[in-house]
């Protein structure tokens, strides 16, 4: 099943949620929509499921066109962040709803809707919580209870919405692996919204980022952290260090000082220097791009975080290797081994 | 209360203290509202026989008596409970203007005076009234008979059942239709399995109270209903009638069977509550 949105606009009143967003996920696929809250990719997931309707735009699912049908029609799976599971109901009685109130003339009898559940309670490992109210499990297991629910109508698509939004970290790294894993088993087209950019890296075949309503890059997770393609999503993702630079004459400028970095290519005016952090490289005084003084150290594991002062005034963050231990009052030259400069 | 319990209890650490001051103030408070009261009633009726007693209450005009007011207060309890929760619907989901002033209405029978209340409506389903000449015209005859009763009774029972429901149903997350919707259910479905047995704990408180109200009502009720003996005579005047005779131990034998009888249908209504509770646990 392939899903694919056309130039979707929606609006709240005077704020533009989605701004033209164009989408296609292939069959077997599961993309995560990685963005800031309010880059509009909880209001994309919700429209492809049929929860809310765009102001403009296609949405086709295998093809079909979807806004013709309501979220019932349209089969897809839904899990909310809040699990929404039915407080009412067993464990059981949740995952069986779906299989429950399909039309008479489709309807599994009892002991067929007792199998298929029983089968996805094996799938998500909780088979020994069938008669229990969603009260009295944890977090983690009423997500995966809402997942069963969602997968127990066989949906075209599945989507879901910061699906480990509300779990403490351990738990979501667990879940993590577990949800990948399940995918690779189902292999149903998958979009999950998130703005963790670690799960979205560690989970998805690729990643769309978002912000402001708009798509800022569509890649796979090595694509969107090694070869960012705007200013926000390198800022977005991994820790990076930005500096506001000049470029003139195939100069850049920090302030009134020439950086030796290329600048071939480059666009003049106001720029944007991007480095990560464990790019900036360490060295004697007077050995790099920029000259620094060290005014705070921490060890972090394998790397110390240093707060250092440039030359010209501004503090910023470096992660160093511990081999080469750094002191408080240190001179240090600066030179970043990979970096990138956006204009604006 | 043994006073050595609650001395012992109270010498005891606690991290909430007072506890042997705030029972002991609920205990005597309660007793002497409540219970002191109740149980005078009982022994008042104990001066009759049970001969006499059971006489009494099976007399024609008591059973009428009896009848008419828990028949026609679980009738109109009924009716609270499905009007008041579309009310109860249409305030909570929806946003429209004057809904602050019609949310504000509801409350106009707990507050109005039950005797304002039964001249209101008596003026307005009289055979020349407002409402009242078009119902006479269709056959309908509304004051001064059980209907004008359980129009009365309607009136008064209302604000229980959408106060009860209301913030039950406010804090119902939206969330968990659009995953009743997204799992294939029609709205009708959804409203029937996911929506209504989670609201059933308030609805059955609601429905109680607006039982119990419509009971015990007086004031409205005798303005409006003729009071004609074994037609449209409640209880409760039947109680003031023997009263004004002097016949106490008629008055109180008849205020028991009331009291026993609203005590095992709230009693049910709360086992019944617990059991809806238990199905839906706190989070």
């Amino acid at each position: 099943m392939t899903i694919e949105v056309k130039n979707l606009v929606k609006t709240f009143g005077s704020f533009r949620a989605l701004d033209g967003v164009d989408l296609k996920v292939e069959s077997g696929e599961l993309v995560a929509l990685l963005g800031p809250s309010g880059s509009g990719k909880t209001t994309l997931l919700r429209i492809v499921a049929g929860l809310d309707w765009p102001d403009a735009g296609e949405v086709l699912i295998n093809g079909e066109d979807a806004l013709a049908q309501g979220a019932r029609e349209r089969h897809v799976g839904f899990v909310f962040q809040h699990y929404a599971l039915f407080r009412h109901m067993t464990v059981f009685e949740n995952i069986a709803f779906g299989l429950r109130v399909q039309p008479r003339a489709v309807r599994k009898d009892e002991a067929a809707i007792r199998a298929r559940v029983k089968e996805l309670l094996d799938l998500v490992q909780l088979d020994w919580l069938s008669d229990r109210y969603p009260s009295q499990l944890s977090g983690g297991q009423r997500q995966r209870i809402a997942l069963a629910r969602a997968l127990a109508i066989e949906p075209r698509i599945l989507l879901l919405d910061e699906p480990f939004g509300a779990l403490d970290a351990k738990v979501r790294k667990e879940l993590r692996k577990w949800l990948r894993s399940l995918h690779h088993e189902i292999n149903v087209t998958s979009i999950f919204v998130t703005h963790d950019q670690e799960e979205a890296l560690e989970v998805a075949n690729r990643v769309v980022v978002m912000d402001k309503g708009r798509i800022e890059q569509i890649g796979s997770p090595d694509d969107v952290y090694e070869r960012p393609a705007s200013a926000f999503v390198h800022g977005f993702i991994g820790e990076s260090i930005e500096l506001p630079v000049q470029v003139e004459g195939g100069v850049v400028r920090l302030g009134d000082r020439p950086l030796a970095l290329a600048a071939d290519g480059l666009a003049p005016g106001a720029s944007r220097l991007f480095v990560r952090r464990h790019d900036m490289l360490v060295g004697p005084p007077g050995s790099g791009a920029f000259e620094a003084a060290v005014q705070h150290v921490r060890n972090f594991g394998p790397v110390q975080r240093a707060e250092v002062v440039l030359s010209g005034g501004r503090t910023i963050e470096i992660d160093a290797p511990r081999d080469k231990e750094l002191r408080v009052g240190d001179a240090i030259g600066l030179e970043p081994r990979r970096y990138r400069i956006f204009a604006g | 209360m043994n006073g050595g319990l609650v001395s012992a209890l109270a010498a005891r650490r606690r991290t909430l203290p007072g506890f042997g001051l705030t029972m002991g103030l609920t205990l005597s408070w309660l007793s002497v509202i409540i219970l002191i009261p109740l149980a005078g009633l009982f022994l008042k009726s104990l001066e009759l026989s049970p001969e006499q007693f059971w006489n009494i209450l099976t007399s024609r005009r008591t059973l009428n008596a009896l009848r008419v007011s828990f028949g026609l207060a679980f009738a109109a309890a009924c009716v609270n409970l499905v009007m008041g929760s579309i009310v109860v619907w249409a305030l909570v989901r929806y946003r429209f203007p004057g809904r602050r002033l019609f949310d504000a209405i509801v409350d106009v029978p707990f507050a109005l005076p039950t005797a304002v209340a039964g001249v209101a409506l008596t003026a307005l389903f009289a055979e020349k009234g407002w409402l009242g000449a078009p119902l006479a015209a269709l056959g309908l005859k509304v004051a001064f008979t059980p209907v004008g009763i359980f129009v009365a009774m309607i009136f008064i029972g209302i604000p229980f059942v959408v106060r009860t429901v209301q913030p039950v149903l406010q804090d119902l997350d939206p969330e968990i239709e659009e995953a009743a919707g997204s799992l294939g259910a029609s709205r009708w479905q959804t409203i029937i399995r996911v929506i209504l047995p989670s609201l059933a704990p308030a609805l059955l408180t609601g429905f109680a109270l607006a039982f119990a109200r419509a009971v015990g009502e007086y004031g409205s009720v005798i303005f409006i209903a003729g009071n004609l003996p074994n037609v449209s005579e409640i209880a409760p005047l039947l109680i003031v009638i023997r009263l004004s005779e002097f016949r106490y131990a008629d008055a109180t034998a008849i205020a028991v069977v009331m009291l026993v009888v609203s005590f095992v249908v709230i009693f049910a209504v709360n086992r019944l509550q617990r059991w809806a509770q238990s199905r839906i646990p706190a989070r």
